[in-house]
Parts: structure tokens; sequence; C-alpha cells
């Protein structure tokens, strides 16, 4: 599925987007909400300027930051707006940009391999790799290096698993598909 | 078409107590990589009651808001499975913090992850659009869940004879409490007849399905079904859900006016 962003229709609208453009998120600072996929239109409703946004993880601490990000930038330059949470379409990392992956593994993250194609049905849930089977390859963000293990399945944030690099040694974080 | 508000606040307050009780290992996991882990698994579940509370409490109405609904009701008004409430240690264990036992936890996240994987996706064509909303992103984040547990469970089981004593007592305990999972509350069944819920007892082949393929993995005996069917759903719960409710809402009832 790819982002639906509606064109600019009105300069204000305009205005807001190109403010809004380079917004980063406030967990990971290198790359923009819209890179991320997390800000998804910005439009005239009836009641104003409205920027719609959608959340990453159900529980992901960071969307009250976000939606106060984007209301203060806003606001700075003049204009009044209100943040629209939408839930679906779900988000998925999927819709990080090319452009938003390689910032990330210049700033030590490894990015998110594309989702399994997970299409409805219980037939799929049951599946699970036999146990030695060889995981996904992530590669070191650091050296490149494709010899690297899992330490853990949740890391630092909702979003990240812990990794560890067996070739350079240096632990470093995997954003994990959603 | 509205999903029941009964039935939007059972899928929550599983949610909320089970994302609460996980979260009672934040600080004392036993390593850190755990502690960690099961604060995320918290956080998923805690966020998902979020925006089941926040659609419930639209469709209430009269005032009532995501927070009046996780602080402000009573035992009686819970509507989780009885599985969710229970403490992280075998029934039979002094109920001490102390006495906390990795294995209770992860079997009994084992047990609800394998249901919620089936229900999420099956939730997903709800004809309430908010809630498969919810189901869609929901359904991501217990995968990881299951994964989670499902490889701690293969790996005590299959582990030392003390690790794998452990799991046991720990299935031969929790399983008795998932029989709650397949008999309709009057909730659940007005969610199914209108299109917003599902049927239950349908699962219930997955469920085994995914059960019995990890329990064989993990050289872990199914004890045999039967005895007392939790309610849980319906308001009739243990002893051990008001000691959660006191800890988890004292501070919210000490400053009713509080706002953040």
């Amino acid at each position: 599925m790819t982002p639906q962003i509606s064109p600019p229709r009105t300069a204000t609208v305009a205005h807001a987007w190109g403010l809004l453009e380079s917004l980063t998120d406030p967990e990971i600072p290198v790359v923009t909400l819209r890179e991320l996929g997390i800000l998804r239109d910005v439009r005239e409703g009836p009641a104003g300027l409205e920027v719609v946004i959608t959340p990453t993880y159900s529980g992901c601490p960071a969307m009250g930051q976000i939606e106060d990000d984007v209301k203060a930038l806003l606001q700075a330059n003049g204009l009044q707006g209100r943040v629209v949470t939408q839930l679906a379409p779900a988000w998925t990392t999927d819709w990080m940009t090319e452009v938003a992956k390689d910032k990330l593994r210049a700033y030590g993250i490894a990015p998110p391999h594309a989702c399994a194609s997970q299409a409805s049905g219980s037939a799929n849930v049951v599946q699970f790799a036999a146990r030695g089977a060889k995981p996904e390859v992530v590669h070191c963000p650091q050296c490149g290096s494709a010899n690297t293990t899992e330490t853990s399945h949740f890391g630092s944030t909702a979003c990240k698993a812990l990794y560890r690099c067996l070739a350079c040694m240096e632990p470093f974080d995997y954003f994990k598909p959603y | 078409m509205n999903a029941p508000v009964e039935y939007l606040l059972h899928l929550a307050d599983n949610a909320l107590i089970l994302g609460q009780r996980n979260a009672e290992w934040c600080g004392h996991g036993p390593i850190l990589e755990e502690d960690i882990a099961l604060s995320n698994n918290s956080l998923d579940l805690i966020g998902q009651a979020r925006m089941l509370y926040q659609h419930a409490a639209e469709l209430q109405g009269d005032g009532a808001t995501e927070d009046r609904l996780a602080y402000f009701r009573d035992v009686p008004d819970f509507r989780n499975y009885t599985l969710c409430e229970l403490p992280h240690m075998p029934l039979t264990a002094p109920t001490s913090a102390g006495d906390r036992d990795f294995a209770s936890t992860i079997v009994r996240n084992f047990l609800y992850s394998s249901l919620m994987v089936l229900v999420w996706d099956q939730l997903q064509s709800s004809k309430d659009a908010q809630l498969a909303a919810i189901a869609a992103k929901s359904l991501k984040e217990v995968r990881y869940h299951l994964r989670h547990s499902r490889d701690w469970l293969v790996r005590m089981g299959d582990g030392t004879d003390e690790s794998h004593a452990k799991a046991q007592t720990s299935l031969d305990q929790f399983m008795s409490y998932t029989q709650e999972f397949w008999t309709a509350s009057p909730s659940e069944a007005a969610a199914l007849a209108n299109g917003t819920g599902i049927d239950m007892a349908a699962l219930q082949n997955d469920w085994n399905q995914i059960v019995d393929a990890a329990l064989q993995e993990a050289t872990l005996q199914r004890p045999a079904a039967g005895g007392f069917v939790p309610t849980g759903k319906q308001g009739m719960h243990s002893e051990h859900l008001g000691f959660v409710l006191a800890e988890m809402q004292s501070l919210a009832r000490a400053h009713p006016q509080a706002t953040w």
C-alpha cells in the first residue's frame, strides 16, 4: 500500500505542508514524520486546517509529543490547526521511504525489512519457523556484516529489536517490520 | 454499525489488566532484556486498551472518558477473562511479589496471545469500522507477543528439569482458565449477532493447533480439559482482581480532578 497524500489545494494547505515536511520524529530525529509515513495528510476541514497523523505502535509514547510538535510548529508560523488521529489503514513500516531507510542506517539503526505477506486467514497465523531455522538476516549498520544475532525481540522503543554484530562486536537496534 | 459497549470493554479490560500484570516485571525482570520485553508488551497492551476505551467512551457518551473507564470502575464492572488477572505464580504459592514466577508469565502470555492472533485477525472484518482498525494494528503487535512467549515456552519446556517442571506446573494451573474463551457471554453473542463480533467457539480448532504444536515442541503435556469454567468476562472475578485494581487505580482516585 502506498501513502495516500492528497495534493495541496489551497495556499494555506501548501504552506502547512511546506512547514510539516521537515518536522522530524521525536525519538529518531534524523527522519521526518513524512518519511516514516506517520504524517498522512494536511487538508482544509470544516473548522480549519487539519493535520492527519497515524500512530505507529498502539502504545507508542511519542504520539503525544508528535501531536504537540505539529501544533507548536503551526502556531509558531501563525497557522491554526488541529491534529486528527487516523487508525486505518494501519501504519506499516513498508511505507517508509528508501531515503528514510538510508538515514536510519547512517544513524546506526538497521532499517526494517519488507513485511512478510500477511494475508487474512488463520492458516497464516500458525506458521512458525522451526527452532534452529535461520532467521532473517539483518545487516549491521556499522560495518555492513551479515554475521549478526538477535539479542532480544524487544529493544529501547516499541518499534525496535536489539541486535549484536558478531563481526565488529557492536550492539545495534533493528527497526522491526510492522 | 457499532459494537456493543460491553463487548469493547471486554476486549479493552483483557488488554489493560494483562498489561498491568506484565508491567509488574518492570524493574524486576529476570534479565534486562526480558524486563524491557515485558514492558514493551505492556505498552502495546495498554495502547490497545486506550484505543478501545476511547471508542467505548464515545459510544457510551454521557461524559464517559477512557480514564473514567479504566480508573473509576470496580471489580464487578470489569469484563476481562479471569486468566488475565491471576498473579504471576502457581495458584498454590503465597502471593507475595517476591514469589513472581517467570514461567507463569510466559505460559499465560502464550495462551492469551495464541487466542488474540486469531481474534484480531477476524475482527479486522468487524462491521464496526473503528474496531476493525484497532484490530488491524493490534494483530501486528500480538504476533510479536506470541513469538516472544512461544520461544520462551519451548526454551523452558525443552530446557532443564527445573524449567520444564515450572512450565508444566504453570500450564496445569492456567489451562483450565482458557475454557472461558469459548462460551459466549451475552455481549459476545450480541456482537456476533450484529456483525461486529466473532464466533469464539469457531476459533477453538485453530487455537488448539497453535497450542498443541508449541507444547509438542516444548515437550510439555497438555492437561485434560474440564473443571470450573471461570466467569470473569461476565463480571464475576477471582479474588485477585481487586488487588490489581487497588494498585492501578489508587493514584487516579486520590486525585480525581487531575489532568496531565
